[in-house]
């Protein structure tokens, strides 16, 4: 089994460590660098419990190898929180009861973020569009939606 | 997953030289075909070389000779490049559908091109468009038509140690429109039931048809262009009428199979609808 040496940043902190060549981004988070806010669903790309920011750019990180964060900056949703202060987006979820069981909602904090990043007025059919590669199996996404919709009110009040 | 070692090189011949030792060796860009492939263990691989390092296959220009996507470029930046500036509409259109943003975010034209699905959604508007593959190996380089391209599902004419290295457009006249439609049951996320891609040169004098380009996914085993519509739509004046006739004529290029996703009588008809759709769109937008 060949392994690498890579250098990568998670979440601001720099770590130096050896991963195997096939191993995914996925299981270096979870399983090595015990990070397991990320989720696995599907581990093929379409349910985004996985999502990870990979440069600031939403990623499956079950489709990323983890050798290929050699050198990158990886935001996980334990990253987004200050000290135990949630994001607004956080609490915007929060508040609207934007999830039930929360497998989804790591992947939907990610995927909000970015979206949000990218657009910080997305209209309510940008928002379904642009987390089409999110899954939630509980909430039927209204809540969701409403609560994507909050998040970017209070961002443009911050 | 296959056991295979993992390199990431920052030169253009230093892969080429990685891809060229015996074994099976895989380009890797996006991995978003590729990295499914191995893990459910449908392609094997000894090594896998990492394209993402490599600038010249990262950079997307436009110049004196066309477009120029190099061969790892993300369907978000191909978009971010050609949305607005009207010249590559179908292409900016196709490489906003592949997956979600995520999938975009890492997923490169030049992968869905080099993975080779009949239902691959950035290839009709590659095609109508005349891209020419420019490849290399370690023996040289070669410039393929697009159409050349493909020799079956999953299959394409790139020899061991081969790479796409960018994918060339000639910059379209003024008088060019294009689009891309594809159907699929539901509003994002799926595969194409069938898609197509149309392009036209008008004279707006004459609203004659100076070019046509029309191609097709799944439909067949490979992207495939209509070329008995095309030859009917070149140098026919442009109307409703031309446009239904030329939308029967694109039917007769497609050679589909019925599965799950759908009927062959129906995908016939969906290449008939989507034709005529995305014609229409292309006089909307010469107008
Ligand atoms: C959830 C999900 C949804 C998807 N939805 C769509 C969709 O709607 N429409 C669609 O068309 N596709 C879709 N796909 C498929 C895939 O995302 C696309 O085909 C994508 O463009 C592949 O690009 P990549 O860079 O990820 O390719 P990779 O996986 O890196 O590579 C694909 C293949 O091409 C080879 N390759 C890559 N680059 C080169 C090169 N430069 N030279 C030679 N060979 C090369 C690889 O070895 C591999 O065999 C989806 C995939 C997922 C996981
Ligand atoms: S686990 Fe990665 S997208 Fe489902
Ligand atoms: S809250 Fe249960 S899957 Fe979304």
């Amino acid at each position: 089994m060949s392994k690498k040496q890579i250098k990568t940043t998670v979440n601001g902190v720099e770590h130096e460590i050896l991963v195997d060549s096939t191993w995914t981004l996925l299981e270096t988070l979870r399983d090595q660098l015990k990070l397991t806010g990320t989720k696995e669903g599907c581990s093929n790309g379409n349910c985004g419990a996985c999502t990870v920011m990979v440069d600031g750019k939403s990623s499956c990180s079950c489709l990323v190898l983890a050798p290929e964060a050699n050198g990158r900056e990886i935001t996980t949703v334990e990253g987004l929180a200050d000290h135990g202060h949630l994001t607004p987006v956080q609490d915007a979820f929060v508040d609207n009861s934007g999830l039930q069981c929360g497998f989804c909602t790591p992947g939907f904090m990610i995927a909000t973020t970015a979206l949000l990043n990218d657009n910080p007025h997305p209209t309510e059919n940008e928002i379904r569009l642009k987390l089409a590669g999110n899954l939630c199996r509980c909430t039927g996404y209204d809540k969701i939606v409403r609560s994507v919709q909050d998040a970017a009110e209070r961002l443009t009040k911050s | 997953m296959p056991n295979f070692d993992y390199e990431a090189p920052t030169s253009l011949s230093s892969a080429l030289e990685l891809l060229g030792q015996p074994g099976e060796n895989r380009p890797l860009a996006g991995g978003t075909d590729v990295i499914d492939q191995l893990k459910s263990n449908r392609r094997n691989a000894d090594l896998v070389v990492d394209l993402k390092r490599i600038p010249e296959l990262l950079n997307i220009e436009s110049n004196g000779s066309g477009l120029h996507i190099g061969s790892a470029v993300s369907c978000t930046e191909v978009h971010n490049f050609t949305a607005g500036n009207g010249g590559f509409a179908a292409l900016a259109e196709a490489s906003e559908l592949v997956g979600s943003v995520h999938i975009q975010n890492r997923a490169s034209v030049g992968g869905n091109v080099c993975n080779a699905a009949p239902s691959a959604d950035t290839i009709p508007s590659l095609l109508i468009h005349e891209a020419v593959a420019h490849t290399a190996s370690a023996s040289g380089e070669r410039e393929i038509p697009l159409i050349d391209f493909f020799a079956g599902p999953g299959q394409t004419v790139l020899e061991k140690g081969e790479i796409l290295k960018e994918l060339v457009l000639p910059t379209p006249s003024a008088n060019t429109a294009s689009a891309y439609l594809r159907f699929i049951p539901r509003n994002e996320m799926d595969i194409a039931v069938a898609g197509v891609g149309s392009l036209i040169e008008v004279d707006p004098s004459t609203n004659v048809v100076t070019k046509a380009r029309i191609a097709l996914a799944s439909v067949a085993p490979t992207p495939v262009r209509a070329y008995a519509a095309e030859e009917f739509l070149e140098g026919t004046k442009i109307d409703a009428d031309a446009i239904e006739k030329t939308a029967d004529l694109a039917v007769g290029s497609a050679v589909p199979i019925t599965d799950v996703r759908g009927s062959a009588e129906y995908r016939k008809e969906l290449i008939r609808v989507l034709t005529k759709r995305t014609l229409t769109i292309c006089l909307e937008r010469l107008a």
